[in-house]
């Protein structure tokens, strides 16, 4: 039952966005150094973790699908992975926009979080090929719980890597997050908890909305007289079968991913 | 490479699969019946005896030494990867000799040159490992052996650590001849450095090769899935690598790049270690 | 609520404010093509319900059973096969 809670939980994300943007643009100072341009860190920044702490729980989900082979598990870990890689890009941009309106370029090499959540970028973009081109769907499953347990343990490990990498030449573009006053840190926080709230909804929407569609499928195939495949006893959330299995994997290659 | 080529792999593989796994079979039928350990004893391979398979009885060392030997002998009879893995690299140094415009090249640049085609080449070797055994059914085979699968594992990155060893042994020299880069004094270090990178590389391919070798598009998600994985072994062997290929007075490597590539390298093979038995069920 | 107009920084709208906004802007309308996807797939998700309760129509009307001739107990309630679970939002 994905969509119990959904309503509490909206209603909480609307409260907390709009505080965070309230606090963002009529309590926090400005800052000394770069003025108005720092605002963007509170979106920056929250958008930032919350993208890397998703990938993270990917891989903490995908590892409880190997564990127990609960398709469920594996169903969350898709979501939680594809809203994060979302997030990423949004980071990216973010990223991209306050490089632009500081340092001048559309892209800093000498920023080390840019450049890790580009690698990571790059990586995690090839989680939904690697699903789509697996057809058997349990095989697609385990092979992507690999991936994304692989890829999970690898984000902190290039993090560390292009942090030690990055010269310290010149100082951190985007600056950093320790040595907040108080009211930027509240702000900060804030602006955190908010993104994170949007980040949990917009998943269990996509679980509830992928979850009806399982189950309008099914319930398709049980009035249309086909032989009922041997269902679970619990509700398994991924398809079962390799027409549902394309769907899950080429939702956002829409018919133009090829063989 | 052609059909006969292809019937001579084949050939090869089931002939050494199928003698491996009967000298397995062999020495594990023995010592059930008589109850001996063989050997070195068999404590070691009835380490995952809670699987559903076979309880391994053969030791770990063992069943790595059959596999890893089927692997050599099948790429010493077919010459698969290893000659097209040299070659590639030198026909990319003269491609970098051309689009560099230079003669020669030194410190950051010749760092560059060098990674960046022992990273490419190894992705050949890499797209390559599995396709045989996936092809042929030797993953079958193998699953019906009482061994330790994580055996599997460790041979193939044994065969694609043996593979960058000669592919280096090729291409260092001939980046040195093809692009007069100054390394003669710093010869040790950057051994040092390339047996690192090597281990890492042979790590993280041996995994992104088994995952890809299932999927449609193998040669393409291959390196897709590889190259973000390996950015921090390119990082720590370059950042290692720049202040050895000057001439004159040559730098050392700093030890935190070093250390970087050794706890990469550690890390991989852990997480690669704990992940690789799903793959290869079924 | 004076004290806290009294803290509003002028919002300047030189340049600085621009790359703000874009940025702000850029996370809201990533969202906004969120909902409108999720909007479209609710659509095709009631067009199917739809066909489906067509369907259960049919079947009643032809007098077959639920697709494995298990009889109805009697012809008059078929809301039984709506499905429950798609609690709204």
């Amino acid at each position: 039952m994905y969509g119990r809670g959904l309503r509490a939980l909206s209603i909480s994300t609307v409260v907390a966005v709009v505080a965070a943007l309230t606090l963002v643009f009529f309590y926090a100072p400005l800052e000394a150094e770069q003025g108005f341009l720092q605002k963007i860190f509170y979106l920056h920044v929250p958008l930032a973790i919350i993208a890397l702490c998703g990938f993270v729980v990917g891989g903490l989900f995908a590892i409880g699908y190997l564990r127990t082979r609960d398709q469920r598990w594996d169903f969350r870990s898709y979501v939680v992975i594809h809203m994060s890689l979302i997030f990423a890009l949004a980071t990216l941009i973010t990223g991209s926009i306050w490089a632009k309106g500081s340092w001048g370029h559309w892209w800093v090499w000498s920023e080390p979080t840019l450049v890790s959540f580009l690698i990571v970028f790059l990586l995690y973009a090839t989680y939904q090929p690697l699903r789509f081109s697996i057809e058997d769907p349990e095989r697609q499953a385990r092979y992507a719980s690999v991936f994304a347990v692989t890829a999970g343990a690898f984000v902190p490990a290039n993090f560390i890597a292009v942090r030690l990498a990055t010269e310290f030449l010149h100082p951190r573009v985007l600056g950093s997050t320790s040595n907040l006053p108080g009211s930027m840190a509240l702000t900060f926080l804030v602006s955190l908890v908010a993104w994170a709230l949007l980040f949990v909804t917009l998943c269990k929407y996509e679980l509830t909305a992928k979850h009806t569609r399982f189950q309008l499928r099914a319930l398709r195939r049980r009035l249309s007289g086909e032989q009922a495949r041997d269902t679970p006893p619990r509700r398994s959330a991924a398809p079962q079968h390799p027409a549902g299995t394309a769907k899950l994997g080429a939702r956002v290659a829409d018919g133009g991913a090829s063989t | 490479m052609s059909a006969q080529r292809e019937s001579q792999v084949a050939a090869a593989q089931r002939e050494s699969q199928v003698a491996a796994a009967q000298r397995e079979s062999q020495v594990a039928g023995a010592s059930r019946e008589g109850e001996l350990s063989l050997g070195a004893g068999a404590p070691a391979g009835a380490l995952r005896a809670g699987e559903g398979t076979p309880a391994p009885t053969v030791p770990l060392r063992r069943a790595v030494g059959a596999l890893l030997r089927k692997e050599l002998l099948v790429e010493l009879r077919t010459l698969e990867s290893v000659p097209g893995m040299s070659l590639f690299a030198l026909s990319t140094f003269v491609v970098f000799h051309f689009a560099l415009n230079r003669n020669s090249v030194e410190g950051d640049l010749a760092t560059g040159v060098l990674w960046v085609t022992l990273l490419f080449a190894s992705l050949l070797g890499v797209n390559r490992l599995f396709v045989a055994d996936a092809e042929e059914g030797g993953v079958d085979g193998f699953l019906l052996a009482p061994v330790d699968r994580s055996a599997m594992l460790i041979a193939k990155e044994l065969t694609l650590l043996c593979y960058l060893v000669v592919l280096e042994l090729v291409a260092v020299p001939a980046f040195a001849l093809l692009l007069s880069v100054p390394m003669a004094h710093a010869l040790p270090d950057l051994l040092l450095v390339l047996a690192l990178a090597d281990v890492g590389v042979a790590v993280v391919g041996t995994l992104v090769a088994a995952l890809a070798v299932q999927t449609r598009a193998r040669d393409l998600l291959g390196p897709l899935l590889g190259l973000p994985l390996l950015v921090p072994i390119v990082i720590g062997a370059a950042r290692a690598t720049s202040p050895l290929l000057v001439a004159g007075h040559a730098g050392t490597p700093a030890a935190r790049w070093l250390a970087m590539l050794a706890l990469y390298d550690l890390i991989f093979g852990l997480i690669a270690y704990a992940v690789f038995d799903f793959l290869l069920e079924d | 609520m004076i004290a806290l107009v009294a803290e509003l920084p002028a919002l300047p709208l030189h340049t600085a404010g621009k790359y703000v906004a874009g940025a702000y802007i850029v996370a809201f309308a990533i969202v906004l093509i969120y909902v409108a996807i999720m909007a479209i797939r609710l659509g095709r998700i009631e067009r199917e319900l739809g066909e489906l309760l067509a369907l259960t129509e049919d079947d009643r009307l032809s007098g077959r059973g639920a697709g494995d001739g298990k009889e109805r107990a009697d012809g008059s309630q078929d809301v039984s096969n709506t499905p429950r679970e798609s609690a709204p939002a």
